[in-house]
């Protein structure tokens, strides 16, 4: 099926696309990787009026280090960041992650700003995201504003993004020593979304304590989801088989996946709880190694 | 707010210059139009098939800027200044014996029988040629995890791996 007509823009600037945001409005859709957008306006599920392609936007391709944040420009591909070297010293899951997320050809034009400002539970990053307490960078006319991802998702394809701006950037807290983290989804074949996908990081102590614990969920709730009861059953305790198995409890407990082809709710709950434990192992063996 | 340029029949089609296979063209196109249909429909270049047209099955892939794309999901009108290689693109030229003559990995998916029906063929050599020279054909299992964007209907990936394989050791080359 072929798209719905479309006035097409390229604007050179980030204010020249708040100037185009402002004139179109909600009729405009960013365009990034377009690997979202693109088949969504195929199928007719989106049928916008002006398309504002970022990619000539210089400045948003970056990944950077400043001080205690890790910043990941809006742009950068999937295929960028396997090759990252910085970034997946601190953050190992960005390496599990990317292998994870489609197939090559869809890595090299994918972006981590798409991939979270398309507001879907079912994409990767979102549960990583979680992990790893990012913030979000929101620029407007305005000004920009600096959003925790705990409140940057609203509703199935719904963010805090407001029609006349532009997610430019995605900052990580620099992690303590002693911190290693993991994600991984189980999937019907390479390229689908996950069945469930459980994304880790843990910091332990030089007494074995974990200090700081974070737990992303995919595609087992409406929105990306933060396993909470799960991270408190883990932070102040040592990491043993009981503390796992409590908190792999927590996290099937509470998601709310729906029944598809994928599988049914009991078979998804379950395995989230499989993947909670093993991500947790495999977090806590990166932590200490 | 209200738009001010409905775009549902007014969108105006853009000229612009696409450079496909060394060459230069130029063409006007509407912006919703994508790089594979105006490969296909304008250009007459149909070696970039259409399975899915949801860069679900790797059909359509092409190289842009060397690297491989799902020509279904770019708009032509993104890709100005982009060097854009097709299946028609990469032999190198000229005749041998009479014969035209091949890519390496065209002549090595025949003498491997790395094809049924042949749909998904332009496809999977796109991509098999950008594994050889990005380095991911070390082993049976590495080329199969970085080829599987690319789906055989026909089943015939045991002959695709191996002709991949054999262009790496260097057996079939001319
Ligand atoms: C076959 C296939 C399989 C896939 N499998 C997976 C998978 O397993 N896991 C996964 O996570 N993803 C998967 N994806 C999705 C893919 O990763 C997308 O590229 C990603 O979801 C969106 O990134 P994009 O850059 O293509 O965004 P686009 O498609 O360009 O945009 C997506 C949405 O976000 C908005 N948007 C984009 N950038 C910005 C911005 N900077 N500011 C504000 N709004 C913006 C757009 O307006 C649009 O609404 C798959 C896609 C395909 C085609
Ligand atoms: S036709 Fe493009 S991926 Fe299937
Ligand atoms: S040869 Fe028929 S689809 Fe691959």
């Amino acid at each position: 099926m072929i798209a719905a007509d479309f006035n097409y823009e390229a604007p050179t600037s980030l204010d020249e696309a708040f100037t185009l945001l402002r004139k179109y409005g909600d009729e405009a859709k960013i365009l990034s990787g377009g690997h979202s957008l693109i088949p969504m306006m195929k199928l007719r599920f989106a049928s916008p009026e002006c398309i504002i392609d970022i990619n000539n936007i210089p400045g948003l391709s970056d990944i950077t280090r400043e001080g205690d944040i890790m910043k990941i420009g809006a742009l950068v591909r999937e295929a960028q960041v396997e090759h990252a070297a910085e970034l997946l010293e601190h953050f190992p899951i960005f390496a599990d992650v990317t292998k994870l997320i489609a197939d090559p050809q869809v890595r090299n034009m994918g972006t981590v700003g798409g991939n979270l400002a398309h507001g879907d539970a079912a994409n990767d990053h979102p549960a990583v995201m979680m992990a790893l307490r990012a913030s979000v960078v929101i620029a407007g006319a305005d000004g920009t504003r600096v959003v925790p991802i705990d409140e940057f998702f609203f509703g199935f394809y719904s963010t805090a993004i407001q029609p006349d701006e532009i997610l430019t950037e995605i900052q990580i807290p620099m992690p303590s020593p002693y911190t290693g983290s993991a994600y991984h989804k189980l999937e019907r074949k390479v390229g689908d979304y996950a069945t469930a996908g459980v994304a880790v990081q843990l910091t332990i102590d030089a007494n074995g304590i974990c200090t700081y614990a974070g737990i992303g969920l995919t595609n087992v709730n409406p929105l990306p989801m933060r396993a909470a009861r799960s991270e408190e059953a883990l932070v102040g305790k040592k990491i043993t088989d009981e503390t796992i198995a409590e908190a792999a409890r927590y996290a099937s407990d509470d998601c709310n996946p729906s029944a598809d082809l994928r599988g049914d709710v009991e078979y998804k709950r379950a395995m989230v709880g499989v993947l909670t434990k093993r991500m947790i192992h495999k977090a806590a063996q990166r932590a200490v190694a | 707010m209200a738009a001010t340029t409905p775009a549902a029949d007014t969108a105006q089609k853009q000229a612009i210059t696409l450079k496909v296979n060394r060459k230069t063209y130029k063409l006007d196109v509407e912006p919703r139009e994508t790089l594979l249909d105006v490969l296909r429909e304008r250009l007459d270049l149909t070696g970039s098939k259409k399975g899915c047209d949801h860069g679900q099955c790797g059909a359509c892939t092409v190289h842009v800027d060397g690297r491989t794309a799902n020509a279904c999901l770019l708009l032509a009108v993104m890709q100005q200044g982009r060097e854009i290689t097709t299946i028609e693109g990469i032999a190198p030229g000229g005749k041998t014996n009479g014969q035209e003559r091949l890519h390496p990995l065209q002549a090595a998916f025949i003498k491997h029988d790395g094809l049924q029906c042949g749909y998904c063929t332009p496809g999977q050599i796109m991509s098999g040629v950008a594994v050889l020279r990005d380095g991911h054909a070390d082993s049976p299992a590495e080329i199969r995890e970085w080829m599987s964007g690319n789906i055989c209907r026909c089943g015939a990936y045991a002959g695709i791996v191996a002709a991949i394989e054999s262009v790496k050791k260097g057996d079939t080359i001319g």
